[in-house]
């Protein structure tokens, strides 16, 4: 068995969109079916063509509206399909999911071309596009179209809400057919959910796929799988191939909606984004169960009292009953995520929040992205050992047309015209512009929802514990104190903060709460290094689409490792900070509708550290002094804080 | 443009269909419905292989509840141990009760109760072209435990007689085949259950063969009533012998037709003399005619009309083509000897 990639291909040429036609008109057939069934006699046979004769002249007219809705909904998807040409290097598809021009498709099909390509859509005119962020692990990338803020766009479904059987349609650009940029559409069902599919050693791994019978061809890659109504379920990027050379055989893979998702915030950051591990491996027992085979003692799993031989029960809230269906869940979430994992031992159920951490190290990810050899190597990389699959070596992509640009290059001179401006390098980022553009849009958010400016005197936060017991905080330039019913103490707030993580038990809620301040009162970019990390879900109501996510601010200060979980509205929803790497952090979780003090502040927050809660507060009051700290107490200049 | 894709809600193809049909007696069951339905009745199977482009693994249908299964007899079932496991992740160990060798079906046994079951209807009508179907199989192995196995749509697009081979090896059945427009015969689909779109069973994914002639891949399902012929052949114990069925030559002068001598590499099959009194003389054929196909297949050489007789197996008609001043005659010799005449 074998599945490779289908992007980048190749230069030979078929007819083969009268196939495509051929199934349009399936469709038409399949949807005058489910009218004939039940009217059709036991012993006619099922769908026979004398049956459907008989069904269509009883509803033509519905079967015929039917299917001009259908080939409505294809047209206009197929709008949003992107014909990407990289050159003498190849190319393949994209779908855009956003008016400005963002577009999703395969790492596989940009990593050759590397940062600019030329994009053609349905309307028949070529775009300049450039590369954005990448993701070698999963297969994605995104890319921004420039030229327009129309774009036609669609949007992304709930992947887990696809069922075997369900209608869907492939739009995209199979065997580099669209020299008129018309995308090719072949439709087909879902033929398989939550599939597995191994990874070419440490990336292009499709965990927790769709699995289709629509035609999914070498091009096709990176273009969009869609559902009945045009929806984006999937991006199509891989297929079993096996003796009957590189063309379809019935069996497509696509990457789920839900899993781009989860990368969407940090690939639209410019980053190089890297999946996650679990520090952990598990096997199935004799007797079934999924238990822990190995453990890493450095993981945030083991410091939370997972341990071999465990069973695992469920991960990031969806059960574990195979190791395909552990590997599914852990290969759709991004390095860094916090999830819930339950395990059992002995009877006993526990559940516990672990950190995932990343599979690659960053140098080790750059150098995929560059194509490991060097930057003139064209071809994926493959497992040492792995022998070539029939048809998976992709065109080398010499000669004088190739495109020189690579992702961790400084903005060459080739650049179009229209793509000037739009990159900056930088080591870890497949683009730093994107990054800067998605932190300011943060930072803005942020003002916006708090309104706090310079100058600025100590803020004093007074309430209790959510077990009646008194507390005050002061926060200022200078320091922070904390009062509490165990004692009171203090921080400098003008030197490094990695050698004080007060209040004991803490794990550093002063240093925490100072550089939040600092946040709200001058913006993320004094802080230190701050970047624009990506998304993560802040709150998940069942239904995957319906997931609220929430943009990561990162920084470096003073020592410390900060991490900001900001809502859309510009509301800080949590702090995280690390006093070393590898320790547990300080998880400062606020409440924004409990907003008592009605400056903005949230009227209550949880702190946990090491896997315990440290304390919840309630504040009754929040004091934000005008005047500097060396002036004598003013009265509280809310006006000026709610201006 | 705006995004589009919220306009039409989910499915509206289908739910206006659906409410079309609220008059008509019963409400049709989703596709969805309808594998999940038939996928609980598909066997993932798992024996011998591995090496050298033989895979390991095919799919099985269960075909009454108390675990008999219904796959393609091949090299993956030359196991002690024959893994088989159900829809919902129930593994058994298959017992090999028997083989139809000329329909290349086995029969397996699990010891299971209440199993789900997809009948194997005897009587069933042969599909007609067009028909739209459902292939539930364990292609490539992609789905493991629990997993469904995958489902592909398309339509019968012939009923044709089988004449097929596997790299140099024949296929023995010749009789009626569905041949599908989608690429249903993958590495691990042998066995796979062909349904319609009710859920029952109308055939067995065969083998992975190549067309006689034109060398494609071929997408073919045995009918499900010879399926349930072979079933209850190997049940009563009649078909565990290889059925008389043989892939050597066959010389046709037990037919009472002499051909010119084999001198050539590919010495064409000429006529030298008709035996009087033979079948061949009674059907007409003369010296001099020069054959061109053995029961549809074309014979280039006089070594592939060998092979083409001695690929039918005993008692089937033989149907001859030859080429008579520049116009093609058919000929019905009746049928096939048991064993090679007289040189």
């Amino acid at each position: 068995m074998r599945a490779v990639s289908v992007g980048s291909e190749c230069r030979r040429k078929e007819p083969r969109r009268w196939v495509e036609r051929h199934r349009l008109h399936a469709i038409a057939v399949m949807v005058a079916w489910v009218v004939a069934a039940p009217a059709g006699a036991d012993e006619t046979n099922v769908g026979s063509p004398a049956e459907i004769a008989e069904a269509a002249a009883v509803v033509a007219d519905a079967v015929l509206a039917a299917e001009r809705e259908r080939v409505g909904i294809m047209a206009r998807a197929a709008e949003a399909a992107v014909a990407i040409f990289a050159g003498e290097a190849g190319g393949g598809s994209g779908v855009l999911i956003s008016p400005d021009g963002y577009a999703l498709t395969n790492f596989h099909v940009v990593q050759p071309a590397g940062l600019a390509m030329k994009c053609g859509l349905a309307d028949g005119r070529l775009y300049d596009a450039i590369l954005v962020g990448l993701d070698p692990t999963g297969d994605l990338a995104v890319v921004k179209l420039v030229g327009r803020d129309d774009f036609p766009w669609a949007a992304l479904a709930d992947s887990d809400d696809v069922a075997v059987g369900d209608p869907c349609f492939a739009a995209g650009n199979p065997f580099l057919l669209a020299t008129d940029f018309q995308p090719s559409v072949s439709a087909g069902i879902v033929s398989g959910v939550h599939r597995y599919q191994f990874p070419a050693g440490t990336i292009l791994e499709y965990a927790d796929c769709l699995q289709v019978d629509a035609a999914i061809n070498p091009g096709n890659s990176g273009g969009a799988l869609f559902d009945a109504t045009g929806r984006v379920i999937g991006i199509n990027g891989r297929a079993s191939f096996e003796k009957r050379g590189r063309v379809n055989v019935g069996v497509g893979y696509a990457i789920s909606a839900n899993q781009v998702r989860h990368f969407l915030g940090s690939l639209k950051g410019g980053r190089i984004v890297d999946h996650a591990t679990l520090g952990a491996t598990v096997a199935t027992a004799e007797d079934g169960r999924v238990v822990v085979s190995d453990i890493l003692e450095s993981s945030s799993a083991y410091r939370r009292g997972l341990r071999y031989d465990d069973e695992v029960v469920a991960l990031a809230g969806r059960p574990v009953r195979t190791v395909n269906a552990f590997k599914n869940i852990l290969g759709t979430l991004p390095a860094g995520w916090q999830v819930p994992l339950v395990f059992r031992r002995g009877g006993q159920q526990r559940e516990i929040e672990v950190r995932l951490a990343a599979v690659h190290p960053q140098a080790e990810l750059a150098a995929i992205v560059a194509g490991e050899g060097g930057p003139r190597q064209r071809r994926r990389p493959r497992a040492p050992g792995k022998p070539p699959a029939p048809g998976e070596e992709q065109p080398p992509g010499e000669g004088p047309g190739a495109p020189g640009p690579q992702p961790q290059r400084p903005e060459p001179p080739s650049l179009p015209e229209a793509l000037r401006g739009l990159h900056e390098a930088r080591p870890g980022y497949a683009n730093y512009h994107f990054n800067v553009v998605e932190r300011q849009r943060v930072a803005a958010a942020i003002a916006a929802h708090h309104r706090l400016e310079r100058p600025a005197g100590p803020w004093r936060l007074v309430g209790r514990l959510v077990d009646g017991e008194a507390f005050r905080i002061e926060l200022s330039d200078r320091r922070g104190s904390i009062d509490l019913p165990t004692g009171t103490t203090t921080v400098d707030a003008t030197g490094e903060l990695d050698a004080n993580p007060s209040p004991p038990g803490s794990g550093g809620l002063l240093a925490a709460l100072l550089v939040w301040r600092r946040l709200l009162l001058d913006g993320p970019d004094p802080l230190g290094r701050t970047t624009y990390w990506g998304a993560v879900v802040a709150a998940a109501p069942g239904a995957a689409h319906a997931a609220v996510y929430a943009d990561v601010l990162e920084a470096a200060v003073a020592g410390v490792e900060v991490r900001f979980t900001v809502m859309a509205d510009g509301a800080v929803a949590g702090i995280d900070l690390w006093m070393a790497p590898d320790a547990d952090p300080c998880e400062v979780r606020f409440d924004a509708a409990a907003d008592r003090a009605g400056n903005g502040l949230p009227g209550m927050f949880e702190v946990r550290h090491a896997g315990t809660t440290f304390g919840r507060f309630r504040i009754d009051e929040v004091v934000m002094e005008a005047a500097a700290e060396t002036a004598p107490a003013a009265p509280a200049d809310d006006g000026g804080a709610e201006r | 443009m705006t995004s589009h894709s919220r306009r039409a809600p989910r499915h509206a193809a289908w739910l206006a269909v659906l409410l079309l049909s609220a008059a008509l007696p019963a409400r049709a069951a989703t596709p969805g419905e309808t594998i999940a339905g038939a996928a609980r009745s598909v066997v993932k199977i798992y024996g011998a292989g591995g090496v050298s482009g033989l895979e390991a693994y095919q799919t099985g249908v269960l075909v009454n509840p108390t675990g008999h299964v219904v796959t393609v007899l091949s090299t993956v079932l030359d196991s002690d141990i024959i893994d088989c496991v159900l829809d919902d992740g129930r593994r058994f160990a298959g017992r090999l009760i028997g083989a139809d060798p000329r329909r290349e079906v086995a029969v397996l046994a699990l010891e299971g109760e209440e199993l789900p079951a997809l009948p194997l209807a005897a009587d069933h009508p042969r599909l007609a072209p067009g028909t739209r179907v459902l292939a539930l199989s364990n292609l490539f192995g992609v789905a493991v435990g629990d997993e469904r196995v995958s489902a592909q749509h398309g339509v019968v697009a012939a009923v044709v007689p089988l004449d097929a081979r596997r790299g140099a090896y024949e296929a023995p059945y010749r009789g009626a085949v569905y041949i599908l427009d989608c690429t249903t015969n993958n590495p691990g689909s042998p066995g796979g259950a062909l349904i319609d779109w009710r859920g029952r069973l109308v055939g067995l994914l065969g083998k992975e063969l190549r067309a006689n002639a034109s060398g494609v891949w071929l997408n073919y399902a045995l009918p499900v009533d010879e399926v349930a012929k072979a079933y209850d052949d190997i049940i009563a114990g009649r078909a565990t012998a290889p059925a008389a069925v043989s892939t050597e030559r066959f010389d046709p002068a037990a037919l009472g037709v002499i051909l010119l001598p084999d001198l050539l590499d590919k010495t064409p099959p000429f006529i030298e003399t008709v035996r009087t009194g033979s079948p061949a003389a009674a059907a007409g054929l003369r010296a001099d005619d020069l054959l061109v196909a053995v029961n549809g297949r074309a014979v280039p050489s006089r070594m592939a009309v060998q092979q083409a007789l001695g690929a039918l197996a005993v008692g089937d008609p033989v149907r001859v083509s030859v080429v008579r001043d520049g116009a093609i005659v058919d000929c019905d010799l009746g049928p096939r000897p048991a064993a090679a005449g007289a040189p």
